[in-house]
């Protein structure tokens, strides 16, 4: 199963400059984990010491934000898209 | 010269030099800037401020330029009225109007924060602006950018007012409108940001741009005679606003330009789009994100990015938060516009109808002073009132047609 990861600016350093990475996994969870094996350190900058999703980190599985699917959980299809996100970015008023 | 010492995380307190970054590498929490405010309290005085031109720049020395700015330099002190004709309507004592339905250039609160991010872009280098917005951003970073003769990439979500769109377009912004909601718009702006080197002023620009708004309640406080209000109502979209009033406060206070912050802040929404209010409504300290559904199109971002500091600004202060209705928006807009001659955008009609509720709840208090942060100009959303006001009478140049419409109108109102 695979899929493309998105990387943001401030984790680009593990991926060494890299924007976008391959990964495998059925679930997002289990895309971190691999992201976590191929690039050491990725967890724990994304979720926190409960595993969940730290609260300044958005994800978006094909443009969606999975706190509108099922979070981490959320299944995963071959060739779906995975953005992460931070989420101090935009906002007006 | 400048009073920044740099960038801090407010999270993890990781400290950044002052380059256009905006998020902590290591725990993702958005970078503010800090100041070095014993030196600054060594150098202003409220005289200072006094003496100086009426406009933002006025507290240059808390903004965060390296030098003045090349842009927007009239920007900003528009008026704070007392609102007397509302305030016997709401059954209030004492209540004010911010005003910045009328800011220049482009009539609202977002002239401030873009006058501060387009001359922090000069300031690194950047040729090429840009924004993610719901429409006044729009505005203010076309007009701004024309000014200081840079290139900007505008975008938007595709269903805004007409007066927002041909607003931007006018002044030569590359106008980009997104099938979607400002949500996806942001999203797409933050992977633009990382790939394309531009200057996104509430991106990569933000630490800067955000402190832009503090002018706002410096200006309040100064109006006021160097208080602050008791209760202050603030319109919430991303929620940076009410944070960084609540930031002007207390950094007036630390410098001894008010004898205390004796505010409470009350954060507003459309119900059609209020996670931020929904939370503080819950107890909860962080917001769920929701689809947004609203005629309040400035207000209408479902996922804030400074919604988890809004809802602690709100506890902090003791304030709490309140969404109303479209019906209440526009009947919001119509009262302050009848009784004020203020014609504020929908995000106004927010303000005015929380208010309202708020006090009518008791939850603000009818005798002590009241502030309420009027931050987009109607003439820009004149969708949501048309049709719910009156259209004009048509007669054609005879006296005897006016004579005898004003004879059928007063019989009218005797009725």
């Amino acid at each position: 199963m695979g899929v493309t990861v998105r990387i943001p600016t401030p984790l680009r350093r593990l991926t060494k400059g890299l924007e976008e990475v391959k990964a495998e996994g059925s679930t997002v969870a289990e895309v971190i984990e691999y992201l976590d094996r191929e690039f050491p350190g990725m967890k724990e900058r994304i979720c926190d010491e409960n595993g969940e999703v730290k609260k300044f980190v958005n994800i978006y599985v094909n443009q969606e934000d999975i706190r509108f699917l099922d979070n981490i959980t959320t299944k995963l299809n071959d060739g779906d898209e995975i953005s992460i996100v931070p989420a101090i970015a935009g906002g007006v008023i | 010269m400048s009073f920044v010492k740099g960038l801090r995380c407010r999270e993890c307190g990781r400290e950044y030099p002052k380059e256009p970054l905006h998020v902590c590498e290591f725990c993702f929490g958005p970078l503010e800037v800090v100041y070095k405010y014993d030196e600054i309290k060594k150098s202003l005085t409220r005289e200072t401020i006094v003496r100086r031109p009426a406009n933002m720049w006025r507290y240059r020395e808390l903004l965060p330029l390296d030098f003045p700015p090349t842009v927007g330099v009239d920007v900003g002190f528009t008026p704070l009225i007392r609102a007397n004709n509302l305030a016997k309507v709401l059954g209030v004592k004492e209540l004010y109007i911010k005003n910045d339905a009328v800011n220049h250039p482009t009539l609202s609160f977002k002239d401030r924060v873009v006058s501060v991010a387009i001359s922090k872009a000069r300031e690194f280098g950047f040729q090429i602006v840009a924004c993610a917005s719901t429409g006044n951003l729009a505005n203010s970073v076309a007009a701004q950018a024309a000014q200081s003769g840079m290139e900007s990439y505008i975008f938007i979500p595709a269903d805004l007012e007409q007066g927002k769109i041909i607003g931007t377009s006018i002044y030569g912004a590359c106008l980009i409108g997104i099938r979607g909601t400002y949500d996806e718009v942001n999203r797409l702006c933050s992977e633009i940001a990382g790939k394309y080197g531009w200057a996104f002023v509430n991106i990569n620009i933000r630490p800067y741009y955000a402190e832009g708004s503090k002018a706002f309640g410096y200006e309040i406080m100064e109006q006021l005679g160097w208080r602050t209000p008791r209760h202050i109502v603030v319109p919430m979209a991303g929620g940076s606003l009410i944070t960084k009033i609540w930031k002007a406060f207390i950094e007036f206070e630390k410098l001894g330009f008010i004898k205390k912050n004796e505010a409470k802040i009350y954060g507003a929404q459309a119900s059609g789009c209020a996670p931020i209010v929904t939370a503080i409504k819950q107890g909860k300290d962080i917001f769920t994100p929701v689809k947004p559904s609203t005629i309040a199109k400035s207000l209408a971002i479902g996922n804030p990015a400074d919604g988890y500091y809004a809802i602690k600004t709100m506890k902090e202060s003791g304030g709490y938060g309140e969404d109303v209705s479209d019906e209440e928006i526009i009947e919001g807009i119509k009262i302050l516009a009848k009784t004020e001659g203020i014609f504020a955008e929908t995000a106004g009609g927010v303000t005015v109808g929380v208010a309202k509720k708020l006090i009518d709840k008791r939850i603000i208090p009818r005798d002590e002073s009241i502030v309420l942060c009027i931050t987009g100009n109607g003439l820009k959303t004149q969708e949501a009132v048309y049709g719910r006001i009156p259209d004009p009478v048509i007669i054609n140049a005879k006296l005897s047609e006016f004579d005898q419409f004003l004879k059928e109108r007063k019989k009218h109102s005797k009725k």
